[in-house]
């Protein structure tokens, strides 16, 4: 798992990357209340906005880290949002995308280095 | 002045905490040369008494609509509005409280909207309604730029019969935003054009049923087209009251629906304050402008009611907010819900079918006049009637002879080349003899 | 000596605990149902003449509503205890001060009310030839006036309904004023990060890119960030003044000179005018356009969240472009202009406001040039008396210098005591007060905005911090469960907003069969 200091996490399995956020940014979040998705099909660069998480009184943009194609999205977190605050590392990640440049993982944050990120905030 | 509690010695003392010698020290940060020394040159405090003889000079100079026979529509309906409807939103905790942004203290207000939006999805046939837009026309701009946020597509398309002060309210919004407006020219019963303006670009059709003209229509075909191409229908409506006979725009597959509320609650008042109604299809939801409350429950599990779905708005969103909106028309919503609530179906249905029969009597009544024809086929109660002449200056006469005739279509298009076309509309307010008397005048104003 | 000795106790009688009411009535307080639980599916509150017996609805064919509506109604008396049983659960003006900072909650008087209702104005069809509505027309041209006047500037345009569409007005006549200079290139519009949500998303509403502008550690535009920032591309600049931080901005006269070196305009948020009316123009600050909040100075009534009205002043630059229709002196009287090549368009089917228009000029006839001074002078010094007294027991954002008609705290004060700006606003709501506007304007931490206006009496004011000063003792004392549990004597608790948004629940629907059964 890769980290970004915008606090999203990329899995890596072959070509397609999973992409959520952090435990620590749904900490900050608060209550999550919606989760706007990208459409399947879309084409993403870095920075693009992946998606939008919503709580009560604040909208955030989720950043895409990579470029690549949406080939899945999270259906469950329609109708489920707060299981972003309940598994936001593991269940409930935003999107899978087929990475067209798999190198740009490599100027991310293993773990520790996210952790210790964390640590300095 | 009577509305400024501070006295001298309050002042006095209220500087003396602050640690401020004089007044004008708290407006140090304002630049020198912009400082007025004095008061600017205008008339200096006056009582009650010379007010209320001021204003109700400038107030005789007008000629109110329940002094005579009067027709007026377009775009704003006269109806009763019972008294108690005018006494409860006077109450201190309706008329004086702001925005219900503390909901622990704002339930009143928030029931209200709830009960209020309720009334208005259900009257529309939607699946959700707003808390109100500022009025119909700004609802039906709204509309507009919500159904390019949705499809994603900048271009609207204009029914023939749509209010010219919509589609120019509409088109400068729309136009501002990059939108493309192609506005048909008017007609009187043709909205059926829409279908062939709808292409892959469109974003949505505006259709208005009554129509300027009165015109009622089914407008589910063109629904139908405008979902099989991609695009969603609004659905405006000028006239409230119609509700209750006509079709609801969502069983017609409305996809937004923008409505002027003025006609239930609402006084003529020279054009405003309305209420305009918005409802949309639930999967729309999150792209609807303006504010929405909702259910909920309390720390004590009791029920209440919150504003909701805030991060749409403004005060959130800022510059990605649906819309700009914040104030809305919160008090005449209300005096509509009241209103609304005092009808109930039986009395709005019937409320209606009387303004019907009475747009039927206006009908039969001017089809008598030598050279009037009467163009609207279907209505609710408002109609078009050609005259021999030209509209504009028959409506002076009249006016001069003591009728409110109706609107000329000149005064709202006047290069539609529909200068002898008249528009009239009868309420549950108009009098039988009302009716007789102006095919009279009318007979006379053209002989 | 004959002694009646039957009669009811007239001294209460000690009674330990407070038990809870068996209906969830409180008092005079009821329990309210909503008017569709209230059983009136058949009943109405309006008595009709029959539709005539000739009538029939054949001519509708397949447009006639078959369905039902859904739609209870009730009698009179049942619809008036509604409405006063709902509205006995709102906070207003007319109970205590309302210290909603930038909303300006003012004393709205009653005359006003009752001019808004003279036939005259009421019963007058926006679509009348104008010769039957002089006195309206008149009306609206004296208003003109007087806003004119008032901000030294050429221009109106009265028909924008409400603050935020009187920045759309603003912003469009910015549009249309470049456009007819050939100048297309402006595609951004600055707005401080204080400013109000409104700003940017009326900019970005009709296509421009919103930039932000930074902001000195005294409170004011960052002149520094905002000359970088100027440029080719920019439209126009929108800035509050006084400022969403209750201040002024010292160097607005350079603001305005730097924008429009670079050719841009200054539009001015006006919500805040009601702070310097009658003491300061905004024509004199080089302000080009700048919308009047008539529900805010001119103390049109809020309603509950409306009607507004926001006429918007224009400089001679920009008031060619002013949207129709509008009020003309023609040589039979006043007359309506409907139709401008110059103008950007319409900003609303009819003639604004009126309702609003008759109120506001009631207001400021009755005050009058000097009587607007006073009131701004005094919503200044009213507000400037509580940042005195309450920066003793709280943390002002901007300690240094006088504010204006509103004074700013932060958080700061109550960092490590366990109870947050949220916390503090409820226990407010429990000792009878509307809180101040919380958590705006962004740039501070917790921000407490607090604008009492100037129809607060000092005994009014001091009741206020007093109240202020002991629930500040009760912080400091460590009572944090007065604050985390409340409000405990409103209407409600604390309403679980999470659960609002996350099931929206938008209109009331008849509840499943079963579930009538189960009651």
């Amino acid at each position: 798992m890769r980290f970004t200091k915008d606090h999203e996490w990329i899995a890596q399995s072959g070509d397609v990357a999973t992409v959520g956020i952090t435990n620590y940014a749904a900490e900050q979040l608060g209550d999550v209340v919606f989760v706007e998705l990208p459409e399947v099909g879309r084409t993403l660069k870095p920075g693009d906005s992946l998606a939008v998480v919503e709580s009560v009184k604040a909208a955030s943009d989720v950043y895409s880290p990579i470029s690549g194609e949406v080939v899945e999205i999270n259906e469950q977190l329609s109708g489920n949002p707060e299981g972003v605050n309940q598994s936001p590392e593991d269940l409930a990640w935003f999107a899978k995308v087929r990475l067209s440049n798999p190198s740009e993982l490599d100027g991310l944050m293993d773990r520790a280095a996210y952790e210790d990120y964390l640590a300095g905030l | 002045m009577r509305y400024l509690p501070l006295t001298p010695d309050d002042r006095a003392q209220m500087l003396a905490t602050i640690g401020a010698s004089n007044i004008d020290e708290l407006f140090c940060d304002v630049p020198q040369a912009a400082r007025l020394s004095g008061p600017v040159d205008l008339p200096y405090v006056q009582g009650e008494l010379e007010v209320e003889r001021k204003l109700a000079g400038l107030a005789r100079r007008n000629r109110t609509a329940g002094e005579g026979p009067f027709f007026c529509g377009a775009g704003a309906y006269r109806h009763q509005v019972p008294a108690s409807v005018d006494h409860l939103i006077q109450r201190s905790e309706f008329l004086t409280s702001y925005t219900p942004y503390q909901p622990e203290i704002a339930q009143g207000t928030l029931q209200v909207l709830f009960e209020f939006q309720t009334q208005v999805a259900r009257l529309t046939g939607m699946d959700v309604a707003n808390a109100s837009l500022y009025d119909g026309s700004t609802a039906a701009a709204e509309g507009v730029m919500m159904a390019s946020r949705v499809t994603r597509r900048t271009r609207a398309v204009l029914s023939p019969g749509l209010h010219p002060h919509y589609a120019d309210t509409i088109r400068t919004m729309a136009e501002a935003a990059g939108l493309t407006v192609e506005a048909l020219p008017l007609a009187i019963d043709a909205e059926a054009q829409v279908l062939d303006a709808i292409d892959a670009d469109t974003a949505c059709v505006v259709v208005q049923t009554p129509n300027l003209f009165g015109t009622a229509t089914d407008v589910t075909r063109i629904g139908e087209a405008a979902r099989a191409a991609g695009a969603l229908m609004i659905v405006v409506t000028t006239e409230a009251v119609s509700f209750g006979l006509l079709k609801s725009p969502g069983a017609m597959g409305a996809d937004i629906v923008a409505a002027e509320g003025q006609s239930i609650g609402n006084g003529l008042n020279y054009g405003g304050p309305y209420v305009g109604l918005f409802a949309v299809r639930e999967k729309h939801l999150r792209q609807a402008p303006g504010r929405l409350c909702g259910e909920t429950v309390d720390a004590d599990g009791r029920r209440g009611f919150v504003l909701t779905l805030s991060t749409r708005e403004q005060h959130i969103r800022r510059d990605k907010a649906t819309s700009n909106i914040c104030t809305n028309s919160g008090l005449c919503a209300l005096a509509f819900s009241i209103h609304m609530s005092l009808l109930g179906e039986t009395g709005l249905r019937q409320l209606a079918a009387l303004n019907h029969a009475k747009a039927r009597a206006l009908k039969a009544a001017l089809s008598q006049v030598k050279g009037v024809e009467v163009l609207t086929p279907r209505f609710f109660n408002e109609i078009a009637v050609r005259l021999p002449v030209a509209a504009a200056p028959v409506v002076e006469t009249l006016a001069a002879n003591g009728v409110l005739a109706g609107v000329p279509v000149s005064r709202l298009a006047p290069n539609a080349g529909l200068d002898d076309v008249l528009l009239l509309a009868a309420t549950e307010t108009t009098p039988d003899s009302d009716i007789a008397f102006l095919s009279r005048a009318l007979s006379k104003v053209l002989a | 000596m004959s002694m009646l000795s039957t009669g009811r106790p007239t001294r209460p009688e000690q009674v330990i605990t407070r038990p809870a009411t068996l209906t969830g009535a409180e008092g005079l307080l009821q329990h309210e149902p909503l008017i569709f639980e209230l059983g009136g599916w058949d009943k109405t509150g309006v008595d009709l003449p029959p539709v005539p017996a000739d009538f029939a609805e054949d001519d509708l064919g397949d447009l006639l509503r078959v369905e039902p509506i859904g739609l209870p109604g009730l009698s009179e008396p049942e619809t008036v205890r509604h409405y006063v049983r709902l509205s006995q659960q709102n906070h207003a003006i007319d109970l205590a001060l309302y210290p909603l900072g930038s909303c300006t909650m003012k004393h709205n008087p009653r005359l006003n009310e009752k001019m808004a209702r003279l036939p005259g104005f009421a019963d007058i069809h926006p679509l009348q030839p104008v010769s039957t509505v002089q006195g309206a027309l008149q009306l609206i041209d004296e208003l003109a006036h007087w806003l004119k006047t008032l901000t030294g500037l050429p221009a109106v345009a009265m028909t924008p309904k409400a603050g935020a569409h009187g920045e759309l007005c603003g912003i469009l006549a910015i549009t249309a004023a470049h456009r007819a200079k050939g100048d297309t290139a402006r595609d951004t519009v600055l707005v401080p990060t204080s400013a109000h949500g409104t700003n940017p998303a009326t900019a970005a509403f009709v296509g421009y890119k919103v930039q932000e502008i930074a902001q000195t550690a005294d409170g004011r535009v960052d002149l520094a960030d905002l000359e970088a920032k100027l440029g080719p591309h920019v439209a126009a600049i929108m800035v509050t003044n006084p400022n969403t931080c209750g201040l002024f901005e010292r160097e607005v006269r350079e603001i305005a000179r730097l924008t429009h070196a670079a050719g841009a305009f200054f539009y001015c948020d006006g919500a805040n005018f009601n702070a310097i009316v009658g003491r300061v123009r905004p024509g004199d600050l080089g302000v080009d356009a700048m919308h009047i909040n008539l529900h805010k100075t001119f103390s049109t009534p809020h309603g509950g969240g409306g009607p507004g009205a926001g006429p918007v002043v224009l400089s001679a630059a920009l008031a060619p472009f002013a949207p129709v229709p509008y009020v003309t002196h023609g040589p039979d009287g006043f007359d309506l202009c409907e139709a401008d090549a110059q103008a950007f368009g319409r900003m609303c089917a009819f003639n604004g406001q009126m309702g609003m228009f008759v109120r506001a000029y009631a207001y400021m006839l009755s005050h009058g040039a000097d009587g607007l001074r006073q009131a701004a002078e005094d919503a200044v010094l009213n507000a400037n008396y509580i940042k005195a007294r309450l920066s003793k027991v709280m943390s002002p954002a901007f300690p240094d210098g006088p504010c204006m008609h509103e004074a700013l705290f932060d958080d700061h004060w109550l960092e490590d005591t366990g109870v947050t700006t949220l916390d503090f606003a409820k226990a407010m709501i429990d000792e009878g007060f509307h809180p101040m506007t919380m958590y705006f304007p962004l740039v501070v931490h917790g921000a407490m905005l607090i604008e009492p206006t100037e129809t607060e009496s000092k005994a009014e004011l001091d009741r206020f911090c007093d109240m202020v000063e002991a629930l500040a003792g009760a912080v400091r004392a460590g009572d944090v469960d007065r604050f985390k549990g409340a409000p405990f004597h409103a209407p409600r608790r604390r309403l679980d907003e999470t659960q609002a948004a996350r099931k929206p629940r938008l209109k009331w629907t008849e509840p499943a069969p079963q579930a009538i059964a189960a009651e």
